[in-house]
């Protein structure tokens, strides 16, 4: 029995050796004169242990910017290591990995059985989410490289009017969910191709990029950190932790004397000011919450419209996938089957696959659109329903405080708090 | 009285959500967690898949580009006819400009003895547009092919030349393996 698997083993060995010269179509030259054949370099990619260290360094650059906003309450400290952050996750580690962009690696990874995550992408994208949880966005105040090259060119920032502001915050929550869906369905990473501001890390990017990294920079100088504010995914979700966070900064190191003076101090549009207490009468608080009451009745009606808008323009959305567009194309132009010019479809030729195979790919696809496209609508949905509705939520605010879900931790409003000068 | 009460109902709310935030985000970084590696994944091009599409050149985020063409010595005949040096149908086997392949001439031929030629590539001036592969594999062995040079790559986190490579010939490997060179598929690694 030995003796046979033996045989049969060496034998599937000469028929792998035969097959390997058969690729072979010129002979391995025999050289005469002893001449030794190098062999290709291997330069090695950077090493995980750097990596590793990379995490050490968000870490570090996570608790001191915790302590520099909660603790020391140093403005100046939250500049020097924003300034920090920006040369060594932008300019040095050339602005990847980045907990931004992470998010999709983590869903991917949720989705996709196969894909693999490093743990170092792991921890990059969990460390500033529990860092807000309990302290507040200090990843966005000092360790984000794209909040700090934003920070430091805010010149003369302007105030918008709350109702663009309420309007524009709804933007991020579309970018995170189109993220989330087109990571899922390992269609693209939309975060990272379109990072306006890797490429001034890199000094390299695609020209149309460039224009809009160097147009949010001029936006920036007058409506502080635009791609923050408006379009930040990763954003959305530290928000969330944030709002809720155990021990987020105050204006104030002691008791508020709403003596108003912290009023304009943000350029983010992040301090939330008491509000009159005369438009509080009991008949406005009743209407109010007549209103809110009524809206958040209408919350499933706004999550069913939501989901169904999205997942009927599923096969458009799924286009961007390269298996549904390459199938769509091939069936609305039989003839281009044969086209030489087209790399895609060439490809496609050489690799083997069936036509049948290309359109059944494309049918699985664009049903994880349609079915992603009911949660997305149905979250966006939920986020409309919500901000609605919150628009008739009254809270009583009776002293300067920082939006916690809004506020970045920058720590400029504290310098202009007496009471921070008395101390 | 009163406000002493919201303000706990408050705290007890936030304190609510927080745990669950914390909850949730845990179970994320478990179920991500058990897809995890310690180790780092780098990109690289499966030479079986790749089929010398031209789009390593321009779509890689660098310029020029990460991608480079490497020599498996150990594949090569050393001809003298080389097909990814010479254009095809030169009259005379000579290493002026009009007769070579590369647009960059960044193939260096080297004479070893009658009748062999060595071609060594100079990665400076190589800009990966896989012109010179395509002419190996059509009429030599092969040995000609395209890799990601881990000195060059950034390691985006979603490699720009992947996501356009016709043939899904970019793929994640580990880091203590970063590269897929010609040959040693066929042979086991030497040590």
């Amino acid at each position: 029995m030995k003796n046979i698997s033996r045989i049969f083993l060496s034998l599937i060995f000469a028929l792998t050796l035969f097959q390997a010269n058969a690729q072979q179509r010129f002979p391995k030259p025999e050289f005469e004169t002893g001449y030794v054949q190098p062999s290709p370099t291997t330069p090695e990619p950077r090493s995980t242990a750097l990596e590793y260290t990379d995490v050490l360094v968000l870490l570090a650059a996570l608790s001191l910017a915790s302590w520099l906003v909660i603790k020391k309450r140093s403005r100046r400290g939250i500049l020097w290591l924003s300034i920090f952050s920006l040369l060594y996750f932008g300019f040095y580690r050339e602005g990847c990995i980045c907990s931004v962009g992470s998010l999709q690696n983590i869903t991917l990874a949720l989705f996709d059985p196969v894909y693999k995550v490093s743990i170092t992408v792991l921890l990059f994208f969990l460390l500033p989410l529990v860092f807000a949880l309990f302290f507040g966005r200090t990843f966005c105040a000092a360790a984000c490289p794209l909040g700090a090259i934003q920070d430091l060119i805010i010149i003369k920032p302007v105030s918008l009017p709350v109702w663009v502001r309420k309007t524009l915050s709804f933007i991020p929550y579309v970018y995170l969910g189109f993220a989330i869906l087109y990571a899922a369905t390992g269609t693209d990473f939309i975060i990272c191709r379109y990072d306006p501001f890797v490429g001034f890390f890199r000094m390299d990017a695609p020209y149309i990029m460039i224009v809009i990294g160097i147009a949010l920079l001029i936006l920036g100088l007058f409506f502080a950190r635009p791609y923050c504010r408006v379009f930040c995914p990763y954003g959305v979700l530290l928000s969330w932790m944030s709002k809720f966070s155990k021990h987020h900064m105050s204006i104030t190191p002691a008791e508020c004397i709403s003596c108003k003076l912290c009023e304009n101090s943000c350029p983010f549009d992040a301090i939330e000011i008491p509000e009159d207490e005369k438009i509080r009468t009991p008949k406005t608080l009743r209407e109010n919450l007549k209103r809110f009451s009524l809206f958040a009745l209408l919350i499933p009606v706004w999550v069913f419209i939501g989901g169904y808008a999205i997942s009927s323009s599923h096969v458009l959305l799924s286009r961007a996938h390269p298996d549904v567009y390459l199938s769509e194309l091939l069936i609305a132009h039989p003839e281009m089957k044969n086209d030489t010019k087209n790399i895609d479809i060439k490809a496609f030729r050489e690799s083997g696959k069936t036509f049948d195979q290309l359109v059944e790919n494309a049918a699985v696809i664009r049903t994880k659109f349609r079915i992603g496209g009911w949660y997305l609508g149905g979250f966006l949905g939920l986020v409309i329903g919500i901000m609605v509705m919150n628009q008739f939520l009254f809270r009583k605010k009776e002293i300067y405080e920082p939006h916690k879900g809004d506020c970045f931790s920058c720590g400029r409003c504290m310098s202009y708090c007496p009471v921070e000068k008395l101390k | 009285m009163e406000k002493d009460k919201s303000i706990k109902r408050r705290e007890f709310i936030h304190t609510g959500l927080r745990l669950a935030l914390g909850f949730s985000l845990a179970g994320v970084a478990v179920a991500a967690g058990r897809k995890s590696t310690a180790e780092k994944w780098v990109w690289q091009i499966d030479p079986a898949k790749c089929t010398q599409c031209g789009r390593c050149a321009t779509e890689c985020v660098k310029s020029p580009s990460a991608v480079k063409c490497i020599h498996a010595y150990d594949l090569c005949g050393y001809c003298d006819l080389c097909g990814g040096y010479f254009k095809p149908g030169v009259k005379q086997l000579e290493t002026g400009a009009e007769n070579q392949l590369c647009p960059t001439a960044a193939i260096q031929r080297k004479y070893i003895e009658e009748p062999y030629f060595e071609y060594v590539i100079n990665e400076d001036l190589c800009i990966g547009c896989a012109k010179c592969v395509k002419g190996c594999s059509s009429f030599g062995n092969g040995s000609l092919h395209l890799q990601i040079r881990h000195d060059r790559c950034d390691n985006c986190n979603e490699c720009s030349i992947a996501r356009s490579c016709p043939s899904d010939a970019i793929k994640r490997v580990p880091a203590s393996q970063p590269y897929l060179i010609k040959g040693e598929f066929i042979k086991p690694l030497k040590g």
